[in-house]
């Protein structure tokens, strides 16, 4: 690999990038519609498969990256995104009792040979309730790897709430490799409450995924993982959540598809301090030559804990292919609907 | 029309079904009962494609279907309703629905259909089809997507299974709104004496033949007795002698296959 492009970061108003345009960045604005900024074709298809990008603008606030730089920023009152000082990536601040707004961070790799790492922080102030939704494309066309690879830290003080959906596609040629490597870190408060939706449905090469959180008093996690993997691709999950405070809950749920030749692994490691309740779950559909490894573990350092553990892993049952079938769809798409409805 | 003809089915040799011949005329509902394990499932999984008989026609509206798939069976106007539905994580009950209808389900005939099985929209209509939902509810729900598929012909596997009492009135107007309103035929797998009761005609199978068949004036008296259900052969076979004399006078339906069980 040549010259690769590594963490350029959020260079908002760079006059280095070709790519970038003016951005629309207003952080004090209170402005509910920005410029749209100008973006190309590759990156507003990608935009629109993980953030509902409709080509124009994002209704809130936003922070478009793409090939390591901003193609646009608006900040509103209650949420602030600002550029880190120290590393590539963003702080964003939600003010406290800020409710019903969103806040859209996603992350686009359209360049072959790009190595995107950057670091994104979120401090959500006491009584918030807002939805992030973050979410990366890879596309390249080329033969050269194309990586991004998103630090994302969530800080829920007392009583705040999120909704963070996160959704992962490759596009482009088969032949090159598309790499996604998240890390995402919680930290809740007394009460706090964050429901991760995350989804990775093709295309991408090879993934890794961490994932953890900590939890206070009252705290509560919800985390839906949804996967496929097809081809030669391999995909990675790893969750560990900590649950610290007297009645704190996760429930976390992982659905995945692994076709082709495809390879899998999930582990899940839920530790319980305190009385507190956690429960796993990991269901893998295997087609053609996909191999799962699932590796759950509970670990209760308290008598109070309730942990518990669900797994299946297995090809769709025939059952389920026969009642469609009585229905009036082939067994090829008796098997597409029953995949789709899995992973909806 | 639905006829079958000397149809046989021996998985791994053993014989389920033995030279079995059946006429359904067009709009009759006809139940199939008899002891378990005599072969009535397999018969209905046979007519429905799911399972491939060794020998014998299948043959429906003079088209013979002994060789089709279930999906092509099932596009060519059967369905099927099992008798223990599977469920699906992932889909809701108006996914599994819309799928039954073929097309666009509106909330008005979702809410409709729903009710007619028992069952409130408002409640189900987006619930999962999952583990969650008791073995009544799936049931009422498999119901409701064979009603739906509105088909020539629909077969019910042991449909009160996981009934419970207070519902069978309703499921008793769903079979009659499909006869009376909708002019299917209809073949029912049951044990369950009102759902007998409603039949045109009845067949009883035991060991992979018919005993008896014949119209529900004629058998029903000989099988449900003081509200309980009876299977004496011997008054079955004497019945089924009488069936097939006064048929061979001319007087409608007769035994058939029991002739073969008696020599």
């Amino acid at each position: 690999m040549k010259d690769k492009k590594k963490t350029a970061g959020v260079t908002s108003g760079s006059p280095a990038a070709d790519t970038l345009q003016k951005p629309a960045e207003t952080p004090q604005s209170t402005e509910k519609r920005a410029e749209a900024p100008v973006i190309d074709e590759a990156t507003s298809a990608l935009l629109k498969t993980i953030a509902d990008f409709d080509g124009k603008y994002f209704e809130g606030a936003f922070n478009i990256r793409s090939n390591c730089m901003s193609l646009g920023r608006r900040s509103t009152e209650n949420i602030r995104i600002e550029s880190k000082t120290d590393l590539p990536g963003l702080d964003i601040r939600i003010a406290p009792g800020t409710k019903g707004e969103k806040c859209f961070i996603p992350a686009c790799v359209t360049k072959p040979d790009v190595d995107d790492l950057v670091y994104n922080d979120f401090f959500v102030s006491e009584g918030a309730d807002v939805t992030i939704v973050a979410g990366c494309g890879v596309h390249t066309e080329t033969g050269e790897p194309a990586r991004h690879s998103g630090i994302h830290r969530f800080f829920l003080e007392k009583g705040a709430r999120v909704l963070y959906v996160e959704k992962h596609v490759g596009t482009g040629s088969d032949q090159t490799k598309k790499v996604i490597d998240p890390q995402t870190q919680c930290f809740l408060a007394e009460g706090a409450y964050i429901e991760m939706d995350t989804s990775q449905l093709g295309g991408v090469s090879t993934s890794v995924r961490r994932t953890s959180a900590e939890l206070a008093a009252g705290a509560q996690i919800v985390i839906r993982e949804r996967l496929l993997t097809d081809a030669d691709e391999t995909a990675e999950s790893y969750f560990t959540v900590t649950l610290n405070g007297e009645d704190s809950k996760v429930n976390l749920m992982s659905r995945s598809v692994a076709r082709g030749n495809s390879h899998q692994t999930y582990q899940s490691n839920i530790i319980g301090n305190a009385r507190s309740y956690g429960h796993s779950e990991c269901d893998a559909i295997l087609a053609e030559n996909g191999r799962v490894d699932a590796m759950p573990q509970l670990s209760a350092n308290c008598q109070d804990a309730e942990l518990i553990h669900e797994a299946a892993i297995g090809k769709i049952a025939g059952e389920q292919i026969m009642k469609l079938r009585t229905l009036g769809l082939t067994e090829e798409q008796a098997e597409a609907t029953i995949i789709d409805g899995f992973l909806k | 029309m639905l006829e079958i003809k000397d149809l046989c089915f021996s998985p791994g040799g053993k014989e389920i079904i033995k030279h079995l011949d059946l006429s359904v005329p067009d709009g009759k509902l006809i139940i199939i009962t008899g002891p378990n394990g005599g072969g009535k499932t397999t018969l209905a999984k046979l007519i429905a494609g799911i399972e491939r008989p060794d020998s014998g026609q299948i043959i429906f509206n003079g088209r013979d279907i002994s060789g089709l798939d279930p999906t092509e069976r099932a596009l060519a106007g059967i369905s099927y309703g099992f008798q223990q539905p599977v469920r699906f994580k992932g889909f809701t009950v108006r996914e599994l629905l819309t799928i039954a209808k073929g097309g666009e389900l509106s909330d008005e005939e979702l809410a409709r259909t729903l009710s007619l099985v028992g069952l409130d929209a408002d409640t189900y209509a987006d619930r999962a089809l999952d583990s969650h939902l008791s073995g009544g509810e799936i049931k009422r729900i498999e119901i409701a997507s064979v009603f739906l598929r509105d088909s020539e012909l629909a077969i019910f596997d042991e449909p009160e299974a996981g009934i419970d009492l207070w519902s069978f009135n309703a499921l008793i107007r769903v079979f009659e709104e499909m006869r009376d309103t909708r002019k299917k035929t209809m073949i029912i797998i049951s044990h369950q004496e009102r759902i007998i009761s409603i039949a045109d005609d009845i067949v009883l199978i035991q060991d992979g033949r018919i005993v008896v068949e014949g119209p529900r004036h004629r058998i029903y008296p000989l099988i449900c007795k003081q509200g309980c259900m009876v299977f004496d052969l011997r008054e079955l076979r004497e019945a089924a002698r009488e069936l097939r004399e006064s048929a061979g006078r001319g007087a409608g339906s007769a035994e058939n296959g029991g002739g073969e069980y008696e020599r």
